[in-house]
């Protein structure tokens, strides 16, 4: 039986699906009607500093025909008063005491009105506070969000007033707007968040339109960048994530975001050290329903596997995580195409000769053009294999025996040193590697 | 005719020839582009005679450059929106799209190139192609169907001064007049020509070779001559009572039908069709579809030595056309007007010259199926009479033997190409031979 409940710093909900602290979870009614649905928990969006919005401020990218693969937005914090949100969330954990309940807070850089509105969420009864410090646009430029994110003394600075009051869990949420995430992931640490919560949006404009010459979106002709988000940014939210995951000087629960629409995207999120994850742009696009397939799709996979909660696949995968020093460079794959399979698009044909090693020859059979590897010249790069249509018909094979791993690292051990790109070619002959 | 079909009112005529595949909207075509996999040295592209580079123009239309689609089909192909409407996409590009192999539905080509050249038609053929200077030399096209017109188009690219000499009124062809409304209208044709026309080349309609002009006159007027001339009529049933009212030729019944002047074509009630190519099944879905109560297929031999694509049988089917195979008509029966066919039975012997098996009657099997109409679908004869006008002018079967890689005749200043030199093959068969024999005539004139 698979238990999905966790405890991701102190916050638990019955599963590990939770609304991201945006446009979804705006109102008590929209919280509700995902609660019904079977969310685990909701970040209310954040509430705070007074704001007005633009009326247009979303901007979509779409790919080859799939529409939203990305999306960024100008949109500011909560529009609606703090105390009518206040309100909204004392209401809701009261109707769903069982469900994770989280405020977003972001107020002005000072400690009174931090303290402030600390104390008035904890009187809501919800079960954790979330500080946004990673909104890229609008609010940065008052000095809040990715402006505090940004700078790991304000990190810990903010984190340590709001801690210094706070009964309930507080997450710190980052802004992936830096060169390097575990330095404000210490300094909330430091500041003693309870846990982190990334990535938030990443700056981005979304285009240009090519009659206008205005921005995507265009704000009465004008714009300017907004925060990213959707399924394209998430190899980049599972990096981050992974880097705080593995820095030992972090050591703090995660709440992952970025990108995630389907339960394959949040296990992949739990394998690299996410104890819950929050969505939204997935919601924005189809709905509270996605969470049906989510809970059930991550249950049967995870019953395939023969694990039993959440916490047996938290950080799984973090192992596999080095740095490129470290990896085998005499681990040898070549690529094989099962030509009963193949359907003679060439498109690993002319990814190979164009943008690879000029392995593939294309050799007319059966009054067909049947691409086949020439295994001798084959780098194992694997372009064709990502490029190929038909699942299951180029596949990369081993071919070293495992008995002999070198990393480049042990290398410039053995190596003379300077290195000589003699020294390297005689070990690269030795083992029958042959650069072309 | 003895038993009329009712007349159809006008919105019934609309329905029954509405366009069976209509134009994609701008959202089905990029989606439907996207679909594409954009293969290298693609099968679709090979399986085309013309060699369209198909997931180019594709990737075009997925981009939003369908001006730079139109010029990629443009380039291999002058008769692109016939060809979009009325080949048999399933054998050719669309068949051997790859998506068959994944098990899946392959791209819509034939659509989504339409789609691209209607966007070139609508707004008004935006110049895509520079004549090159004129280079002194002429040539003389003989017929402006499908076959002269891609032969023009491409010799007047070329700096040739191109003049085509049409005996009917309208150029075009069989692509005019021989292409089902439910495929497409007379009017996609006419645009094409007006395409070949914006290269400077001049179409002398109304102007029969061998008759309204004498073969010496043209030969005198031009360095070469193309020959794009087509087929006859059908062939008679050599059957008593082929003579009677209400006995027709396919191809003449189907040119009313695209003059879409529906209300004016009298049909009967009950129609029987001789033959089983894709002609006979033009014919049969149009009568059906003008009002006629029962349409009957009569076929000599059987369902698989059928000439006629699957997908047409299918259409006919779904139509309501009956088939009756291993059935050949012996005698047409009427006082006056058609009344009745008499058939007798047929049974496959062994295989003939063709490959096919030779259908032999079945001895005191006749019977009698009443009939309003008759028509005669048995393809079409080779050998227009002023052929034999042209001097060394090789022939096989009636059909003008060329050099398959010039399209040059035995003659050399004559090239020949489309159904006079294949025996009837497609539009796009034809679009191809024209623009390889406009290669032949330049290296002709210019050795």
């Amino acid at each position: 039986m698979v238990d999905l409940s966790i405890d991701c710093g102190g916050i638990k909900s019955p599963n590990p699906f939770w609304l991201a602290s945006a446009p979804p979870t705006n109102s008590a009614y929209q919280v509700c009607k995902a609660f019904e649905q079977g969310w685990g928990g909701a970040v209310w969006k954040t509430i705070g500093e007074p704001v007005m919005n633009t009326v247009n401020r979303y901007g979509a990218i779409d790919y080859n025909g799939q529409k939203v693969i990305g999306l960024n937005n100008i949109e500011l914090i909560s529009d609606r008063p703090i105390e009518v949100n206040l309100k909204e969330i004392a209401e809701t954990k009261k109707l769903w005491p069982d469900r994770a309940v989280m405020a977003s807070l972001m107020v002005e850089s000072k400690r009174e009105a931090w303290h402030d509105i600390v104390k008035r969420t904890m009187d809501t009864g919800c079960d954790g506070i979330e500080l946004n410090y990673g909104c890229p646009h609008g609010m940065s430029e008052r000095g809040m969000g990715s402006a505090v994110g940004q700078v790991p003394e304000y990190c810990t600075m903010i984190t340590e007033w709001v801690t210094e009051v706070s009964t309930i869990p507080v997450l710190v949420k980052l802004t992936p707007n830096i060169s390097d995430i575990r330095f404000p992931a210490r300094a909330a640490k430091k500041g003693g968040a309870d846990g982190i919560s990334l990535i938030n949006t990443l700056n981005s404009v979304m285009g240009v339109d090519l009659d206008s010459f205005e921005l995507k979106p265009s704000v009465d002709s004008k714009g300017g960048h907004g925060g990213y988000a959707g399924p394209a940014v998430k190899p980049v939210a599972l990096h981050m994530v992974s880097q705080v995951a593995i820095d030992p000087q972090v050591n703090l629960p995660i709440s992952g975001i970025g990108g995630i629409s389907t339960w394959r995207d949040a296990a992949e999120f739990f394998l690299l050290g996410a104890t819950s994850v929050q969505i939204c742009t997935a919601v924005m696009h189809y709905g509270f329903r996605i969470i049906n397939d989510l809970v059930e799709g991550l249950t049967n996979w995870m019953e395939e596997k023969g694990l039993t909660s959440i916490g047996q696949i938290v950080g799984k995968s973090l192992p596999c995580i080095t740095d490129f020093g470290n990896l085998n460079l005499l681990y040898k794959t070549v690529a094989e195409i099962d030509e009963s399979k193949c359907i003679q698009c060439n498109l690993c044909y002319i990814a190979c000769e164009d943008g690879a090693h000029q392995c593939i020859d294309i050799i007319p059979h059966n009054g067909k053009n049947q691409p086949r590897i020439r295994e001798a010249d084959c780098v194992g790069c694997a372009l064709c294999f990502l490029v190929c249509p038909v699942d299951g018909c180029i596949s990369m094979v081993r071919k070293d025996d495992g008995a002999e791993a070198t990393t480049w690292n042990e290398l410039m051990k053995v190596l003379p040193q300077p290195l000589t790109w003699e020294a390297l070619r005689q070990f690269q002959a030795k083992h029958g590697i042959e650069i072309h | 005719m003895n038993n009329l079909a009712p007349k159809l009112s006008h919105e019934e005529y609309e329905k029954n020839f509405a366009e069976i595949h209509p134009a994609l909207t701008h959202n089905q075509a990029v989606a439907e582009a996207n679909r594409c996999l954009y293969c290298y040295d693609s099968p679709c592209m090979k399986a085309c005679p013309t060699h369209i580079d198909i997931s180019t123009f594709i990737k075009k239309i997925a981009t939003e450059n369908v001006k730079g689609a139109a010029k990629t089909i443009l380039e291999s192909n002058w008769i692109a929106l016939t060809c979009a409407k009325a080949c048999p996409v399933d054998v050719l590009c669309e068949g051997a799209c790859v998506y068959n192999g994944r098990g899946e539905k392959p791209i819509a080509i034939g659509r989504l190139q339409r789609y691209a050249i209607d966007w070139y038609f609508e707004r008004g053929m935006p110049p895509l192609f520079k004549c090159a200077p004129k280079n002194g030399k002429s040539v003389g096209i003989i017929g402006a169907g499908p076959a002269g017109l891609s032969c023009a188009a491409e010799l007047a690219l070329m700096g040739f001064n191109v003049t085509i000499y049409e005996g009917k009124s309208i150029p075009g062809g069989l692509d005019t007049w021989g292409i089902a409304p439910y495929k497409m209208s007379y009017q996609d044709s006419l645009n094409e020509i007006k395409l070949v026309e914006s290269f400077g080349v001049d179409i002398k309609i109304g102007t029969r070779v061998g008759k309204d002009i004498a073969v010496a006159e043209v030969e005198r007027k031009h360095d070469a001559i193309f020959l794009g001339v087509g087929l006859g009529s059908s062939p008679d049933l050599n059957i008593p009572g082929e003579d009677l009212d209400g006995v027709c030729d396919a191809l003449e019944f189907i040119e009313k039908v695209t003059t879409r002047k529906w209300s004016s074509i009298n049909v009967g009630r009950r129609v029987a069709v001789i033959g089983a190519g894709n002609t006979a099944i033009d014919a049969a879905t149009e009568a059906m579809r003008l009002g006629a109560d029962q349409v009957m297929m009569i076929y000599r031999r059987s369902k698989a030595e059928m000439p006629a694509y699957e997908y047409e049988y299918e259409l006919a089917k779904n139509d309501g056309v009956l088939f009756h195979f291993l059935t050949s008509p012996k005698r047409v029966l009427g006082n006056g007007k058609v009344e009745a066919l008499e058939c007798i039975r047929m049974k496959l012997a062994s295989s003939d010259a063709s490959g096919r098996r030779r259908p032999e009657p079945i001895p005191h099997s006749e019977f009698q199926i009443p009939v309003d109409m008759v028509i005669k679908s048995l393809g079409q004869k080779a050998g227009e009479n002023f052929l034999s006008q042209i001097q060394d002018l090789k022939t096989e079967n009636g059909k003008v033997w060329v050099n398959p890689g010039t399209m040059q005749t035995s003659n050399p200043r004559y090239f020949a190409g489309g159904d006079c030199t294949n025996g009837g093959k497609e539009v796009v068969n034809a679009a191809a031979d024209g623009k390889r024999a406009a290669h032949g005539i330049d290296k002709f004139v210019f050795k």
